[in-house]
């Protein structure tokens, strides 16, 4: 194994083209919320009585945090599993979750219809810990509390306060622990939030064991989006690809997808469910493509020789995003529907509003991400090449 | 050779957590919740209904609510379901040429839409900051708008669909029937059954009105039958009535007194089924039609409630944050013999 290299600011310029268009789609974001906020939720996105929920939930929040599991995933195989070769691949990932979550977090405030009142789900006086997500906000609060002071070394470090730096690694082991719990919790949890709509959520992603597949799938996900992020810093910052890394860690993103496709099927075959996937119906297509995005990193990644190929791990750490993304606005969406099957028309899609906010966030996580890791000490520092 | 030993405790660390989410419907298993006994709610009888609307006018009324129009000259309130700004609503099943009431070839008939306050809401489950509320006395699920955030889980939750969020306003609330329960310390009861023509809507105890319904549903079809009108009375209470306690305005009760408007009606040709009896651990709200339920618009629902499996599986993984500590100990173990400082990470780098 190569000598491990600490982590530097990439450095560079912060003016250029892709911070320009993050900075545009993000003055869109905040006039879209502009609009919400002053004539309400109805003004701005086609959420209706039969379809509560959109995007600004199950894409912000639900696939974002999913999206986010980069840090945790790796953080886990690192600390926990400890495996120290990963170590470089720590802070990137952090960052990428801090930001994930930070803005799932925040993004939420946009969506509740009575947001000043958002304190209370973190007031005892108000908690009903009977409903899901009372512990999901919980657990995300606090997850996102100890991610930022997982990721302070990183600003210690630039800043110089050693001495603060030293005292926070002696307990840092706790937080670690802590940020590998919170997780697994929450992202379990998020899965869960559907057992309480019951029957109006069709059989093929309602299941009582739709806690751990929401949390494997979270984990697979999370090595997935370290694939795709890597690939895409190394192109962007024109950095050597860490391909002694991904390459082994392909490996462990299709053990873990293995174990989330036995678990789904198992759980399918034994409720009886799989006729489901069987039926002429736009639920059971949206079923079979979500599988075949799970399914396609063995055709592309399952050689020892294929995963030497940037080009196809960046592709199956896309089509595990994919399947996550299908996992989650199946079972959410396309696969819930208000009123049991009479008929109500509602339908949903989400509007252009609401997608430019959806796609500001992401450009506010894109643009931090360039501003950080050029700035401060992220990206593992390149030994020979430039 | 340590690295191998410290793999397999982070798995088995790992594992345990894993095997956390995979436990549920064993240990904490909570029972779909029962009807108060003394539960309040209304019986509907769509054989009945005449579908003039009164109760969804005195709704409105009753909770404020404006008038929401659906036809161009907007004269009139017509909703087309129910919304954040209409709590009652009656529907309509038509079928081809719409000549006989209550059959379902070529016939027609109505359906009360209105909150059915179940002995188990998943609302109440669903709602994380106890907005949703049921009373442990009369069953009423209400609704606090100044503990809601908005997020809506409680309308994701009702298989009835029934808590809708006010999408029109930057500060709009959940609105949903909540059986009137501010008019009831003046001795009103809800303003649907207090208008009801026919005593198709009629107000009483749960108990009361489960009983009144099997009567109705022993009857044959065609037979003439003593309807009661507005709140339905218990036995014993007539008896009371009509003793001491005759001449007061208010009874014991607390209900106002009110003439018998009682009147004479042939019973229906009813589905042998009182929907709300046993749906999701029964409701409060309860209902007999001649037209198949799932074609007059009310969902096919389980005996057992989904508020029942969610909470199973919450208070299984978390219940006393047991699970949670024991799997945070473990990992914190596993973490600080892993955690290798930053200034020595050469070595970290070293496997």
């Amino acid at each position: 194994m190569s000598a491990h290299h600490p982590a530097a600011p990439v450095g560079g310029k912060l003016f250029n083209l892709p911070v320009m268009i993050c900075s545009l789609l993000i003055a869109a974001m905040f006039a879209v919320l502009f609009v919400r906020f002053i004539f309400g939720l109805g003004a701005v996105t086609n959420l209706n009585d039969g379809y509560p929920w959109g995007i600004w939930v199950v894409f912000d929040v639900v696939i974002g945090s999913a999206f986010a599991c980069g840090g945790f995933s790796v953080a886990m195989l690192v600390y926990i599993f400890n495996r120290g070769q990963y170590h470089p691949m720590v802070r990137p990932a952090l960052l990428a979750s801090l930001f994930g979550y930070t803005l799932a977090g925040v993004g939420v405030l946009f969506d509740l219809g009575r947001w000043w009142n958002f304190w209370h789900i973190l007031s005892p006086a108000y908690a009903n810990p009977n409903s899901v997500m009372f512990e999901v906000a919980v657990c995300i609060s606090a997850y996102i509390l100890v991610m930022w002071i997982e990721f302070s070394p990183v600003f210690m470090e630039q800043w110089g306060l050693k001495v603060q730096k030293k005292k926070l690694e002696k307990v840092l082991f706790f937080f670690i622990a802590l940020g590998t719990l919170l997780p697994m919790m929450h992202q379990s949890s998020l899965g869960t939030l559907l057992v309480v709509m019951g029957p109006q959520v069709n059989p093929l992603w309602q299941t009582p064991v739709v806690p751990l597949l929401y949390l494997l799938s979270a984990v697979t996900i999370g090595y997935g989006i370290v694939l795709f992020e890597s690939c895409v810093a190394s192109a962007a910052y024109r950095r050597e690809i860490e391909l002694h890394l991904l390459q082994p860690m392909a490996k462990i993103m299709l053990g873990m997808l293995t174990v989330f496709l036995v678990v789904r099927f198992g759980d399918l075959v034994v409720r009886g469910a799989l006729g489901n996937a069987l039926k002429p119906s736009l639920e059971a297509f949206f079923f079979w493509l979500e599988i075949g995005c799970f399914s396609l990193p063995y055709l592309l990644v399952g050689t020892r020789g294929a995963r030497r190929n940037p080009a196809r791990l960046f592709l199956a750490g896309c089509a595990i995003m994919m399947g996550g993304v299908l996992l989650r606005v199946n079972g959410f969406l396309i696969g819930y529907d208000t009123g049991l099957g009479v008929d109500h028309g509602w339908n949903y899609f989400p509007s252009i509003a609401e997608m430019l906010v959806t796609i500001g966030m992401f450009a506010l996580e894109v643009l931090g991400y360039i501003i950080i890791t050029r700035r401060f000490p992220v990206l593992p520092r390149e030994g020979a090449a430039h | 050779m340590t690295t191998r030993r410290d793999f397999l405790r982070g798995c088995l660390a790992g594992g345990a957590a894993a095997a956390s989410a995979v436990l549920p419907e064993t240990a904490c298993a909570r029972d779909t919740l029962q009807r108060p006994p003394e539960g309040l709610g209304l019986l509907y009888d769509a054989t009945l209904c005449v579908g003039c609307q009164a109760c969804v006018a005195a709704c409105k009324k009753a909770n404020d609510n404006p008038a929401e129009f659906t036809a161009v000259d907007k004269l009139w309130d017509t909703p087309l379901d129910t919304t954040g700004h209409t709590f009652n609503l009656i529907k309509m099943y038509r079928n081809g040429t719409m000549e006989t009431k209550d059959s379902e070839l070529n016939g027609f008939s109505f359906m009360k839409t209105s909150c059915m306050h179940c002995a188990d809401p998943s609302c109440v489950s669903a709602c994380p900051v106890s907005a949703m509320i049921k009373d442990p006395v009369t069953g009423v699920v209400g609704y606090d708008p100044d503990a809601c955030i908005g997020c809506r889980y409680c309308v994701a939750a009702c298989p009835f669909g029934i808590p809708k969020y006010q999408y029109d306003s930057p500060t709009g609330k959940i609105g949903k029937c909540e059986l009137c329960r501010h008019r009831h310390k003046d001795g009103h009861y809800s303003a649907c059954a207090e208008v009801c023509p026919t005593g198709a809507t009629l107000f009483g105890r749960t108990e009361d009105l489960l009983a009144e319904a099997k009567r109705r549903l022993a009857l044959k079809p065609g037979e003439w039958t003593t309807i009661p009108r507005g709140r339905l009375r218990p036995a014993q209470e007539k008896v009371l009535a009509g003793g001491e306690d005759g001449k007061g305005h208010k009874h014991r009760h607390g209900w106002r007194d009110e003439p018998d408007q009682s009147y004479q009606a042939q019973v229906g040709n009813y589905l042998q089924h009182v929907y709300g009896e046993k749906e999701y651990g029964g409701t409060q709200v309860l209902k007999l039609s001649a037209v198949n339920f799932q074609k007059a618009g009310m969902p096919d629902l389980p005996p057992k409630s989904s508020a029942a499996t969610s909470e199973t599986i919450q208070h299984t993984l978390y219940g006393g944050l047991m699970m949670p500590i024991a799997v945070l100990a473990g990992l914190t173990w596993v973490a600080k013999r892993n955690v290798v400082p930053e200034d020595d990470n050469e070595k970290g780098g070293q496997s």
